[in-house]
């Protein structure tokens, strides 16, 4: 995994910077709204006395105590909807699932009742809360622990849906998640809590349903998200030396979409492929490719193009792991496709 | 016995009933659509516990939501309104029969996904223990949740943070069709306490003082030793699981026989024996022209306007 330095178009300033891995990008995001909002707290397996399974929370029991950082049992379903109902309350409860691939437990507490609440009362009730984790494959998990189910939130209106991957968006987008009143889901990666890069000093937000050109380019555009950004960048490199310039856009949240960004940058290259790590039926990538060749047809000189897993459950073995997940020479085969090279 | 607590129950016992025998008729005449799960038969149990709560309490209940909505003083006029789909409704049509809500009167609704609600209480009772309130949450649902994950997983947390939760099954003994006995193999749903542990009890549903005394002792516990407590009350409903169902799974003889000791007719013969005649024939000419003006209000009203279709997905109608 590269180190994600030159990734940070949103930081053009001259800001003390320090290097600093995400899994303390989010810690930092969640104990600086601690600090600011005595509602917010942090619920979820393993996230007080162990400091958290990935250590997304190293240090906070110690800071918050266990009335604000709670170790829950494994009952997913029993603690989001604490989280709904805490949040019905007033309270800013950010619970924390293990990895996403848990999260199908609680998903009627998610879909069902946070993301229709305030539908349902009209407007009387809503339900400020953060449900995050690890989503997406990571080595060799196996079928189970390996799923990317970012559509399903992402389908659901009432959720916003937030996938960063960099250190930077990962604490600017969590700390503007904390403080949106609708229900967000936020997507984190087991492969890159450990992915440094710069972050500054001094606190920061980014807001919701903005994108962010990782790479300029003007022969195509690659869109995509989560962790599957840094992919993208080191297949547009390689496209780079082949003479083939590649604009990368980090869409970092699906709910709100950016459908502008998408736009632009389609408009300029006139061809487009998507990146996700999603099998490909009735996938968030699809949707995208709906979008474009609904809304701006005439700006496409060819179809667009879709790299995702292999409509496959996740096989355990690296040799067939490698096959079934997008990988840089997917991306850079798709480009020459829509490229007709 | 206080004249006034008796006037009182007997008076929102008879506007739900009466609520229920209307919206009745106005889904045979079509004017209400989707399911209507009625409360009638059930009222002593509504009633009977959120008399004993206090204004900063916090009631949740599944979809069969119109009885503790008006026992907790929401409006019959909104409640009407909501069933007929009007935007004057108490969820400006947007909530349905199943989805009632008063959040001004604590009344947190009306859930249609069996056992949802039981999380979601502990939720809110957690909310209140963080808040150092010595508020309650009281969470209703029926005998058909008590099988279902989520019941567990809420009471298993409630219990082990010590919430300050009343959970109260209503047992009407049919879980949709299903008689108890094939889901449940002992006739005690409190004993479904023991494993969290919490305490628990089980009470006669249609004596809606055994109701308020069962429920009061439990609020004093979450309240005073911020404890949680599991209650059966033992009740009956008498239309079907909806009226969609012609309820053909017990005979027409098993009903008279529970509603010879209906809980209004009870309560309106010992009002009469405390010789409160006169009080008891005011409350029932008022509730009759209270739900007059309710369906009134409801049939007058407007319908929401097709332009604010997609509003309250998002706060501030703000769509993505």
């Amino acid at each position: 995994m590269q180190t994600g330095q030159e990734l940070q178009s949103d930081v053009k300033e001259e800001k003390a910077m320090r290097e600093i891995p995400i899994r303390d990008a989010l810690r930092e995001a969640m104990s600086e709204e601690m600090r600011h909002d005595p509602s917010v707290f942090l619920m979820g397996e393993e996230v007080g006395s162990y400091n958290g399974a990935y250590k997304c929370s190293r240090g906070m029991l110690d800071e918050f105590g266990p009335k604000r950082v709670i170790d829950t049992p494994i009952a997913e379903n029993g603690f989001a909807g604490i989280g709904v109902g805490a949040a019905m309350m007033g309270l800013r409860p950010i619970i924390e699932f293990m990895t996403f691939n848990f999260s199908l437990v609680a998903i009627d507490q998610i879909l069902n009742t946070a993301a229709k609440a305030h539908l349902m009362s009209a407007g009387q009730l809503s339900v400020p809360a953060v449900f995050r984790g690890a989503g997406g494959a990571a080595y060799q998990l196996g079928a189970q622990h390996a799923n990317s189910f970012e559509h399903f939130y992402a389908y659901t209106p009432g959720l916003k849906v937030v996938c960063p991957a960099t250190p930077y968006d990962m604490k600017g987008l969590l700390k503007t998640s904390i403080r949106d009143d609708n229900p967000v889901v936020f997507f984190e990666s087991e492969l890159t809590y450990s992915l440094k890069g710069p972050v500054p000093e001094e606190e920061y937000t980014i807001p919701l349903g903005v994108a962010d050109i990782k790479k300029e380019g003007s022969d195509v555009t690659l869109i995509t998200w989560s962790k599957n950004v840094f992919m993208t960048l080191n297949a547009a490199e390689k496209l780079e030396k082949e003479g083939i310039s590649a604009e990368v856009v980090d869409l970092r949240t699906l709910r709100p979409l950016d459908k502008e960004a998408i736009f632009k940058s389609v408009s300029k290259t006139n061809r487009v492929v998507v990146v996700q790590e999603q099998h490909p039926v009735a996938s968030f990538g699809a949707f995208i490719s709906h979008l474009i060749t609904t809304e701006i047809f005439d700006e496409l000189d060819a179809p667009v193009g879709l790299v995702s897993s292999l409509d496959v459950p996740m096989p355990y073995s690296k040799a067939l792991e490698t096959v079934v997940l997008p990988s840089e020479d997917k991306i850079i085969e798709e480009v020459k496709k829509v490229l007709y090279k | 016995m206080d004249q006034e607590l008796v006037s009182d129950l007997y008076r929102k016992m008879l506007l739900i009933r009466r609520f229920e025998e209307e919206a009745a008729r106005l889904y045979t005449e079509r004017k209400i659509g989707g399911f209507l799960h009625l409360y009638i038969g059930q009222e002593a149990v509504a009633v009977g516990a959120l008399s004993v709560l206090e204004s900063r309490d916090q009631v949740m209940t599944a979809y069969r939501c119109h009885g503790h909505y008006l026992a907790s003083g929401g409006s019959p006029k909104a409640g009407m309104a909501e069933l007929l789909g009007k935007d004057t409704g108490c969820a400006r049509g947007r909530g349905g029969s199943m989805h009632f809500y008063d959040p001004e009167k604590n009344f947190l609704g009306g859930w249609g996904i069996v056992g949802a609600q039981v999380p979601v209480a502990a939720g809110v009772a957690f909310a209140q223990k963080y808040n150092n309130e010595d508020s309650v949450t009281l969470c209703f649902m029926g005998d058909g949740a008590i099988n279902i994950g989520s019941f567990h997983e809420g009471l298993s947390l409630a219990a082990l943070w010590d919430l300050p939760v009343i959970y109260l099954i209503e047992n009407n003994h049919y879980a949709m069709g299903t008689p108890l006995h094939k889901t449940f193999p002992t006739e005690d749903l409190s004993i479904r306490a023991l494993g969290y542990p919490m305490a628990r009890d089980s009470v006669d549903g249609h004596d809606i003082f055994a109701v308020r005394s069962s429920v009061h002792a439990a609020v004093q516990r979450a309240r005073e030793k911020r404890l949680p407590t599991l209650i059966e009350v033992n009740t009956y409903r008498y239309r079907g699981h909806s009226m969609a169902d012609p309820a053909k799974y017990r005979t027409k003889e098993d009903v008279e026989q529970v509603k010879a000791r209906d809980s209004i007719k009870v309560l309106g013969e010992k009002m009469i024996s405390l010789g409160m005649d006169s009080i008891k024939s005011q409350i029932e000419q008022d509730i009759e022209a209270e739900i007059a003006e309710a369906v009134k209000f409801a049939e007058e009203s407007p319908f929401p306007d097709p332009e604010t279709a997609t509003n309250y997905a998002y706060i501030n109608n703000e769509l993505y």
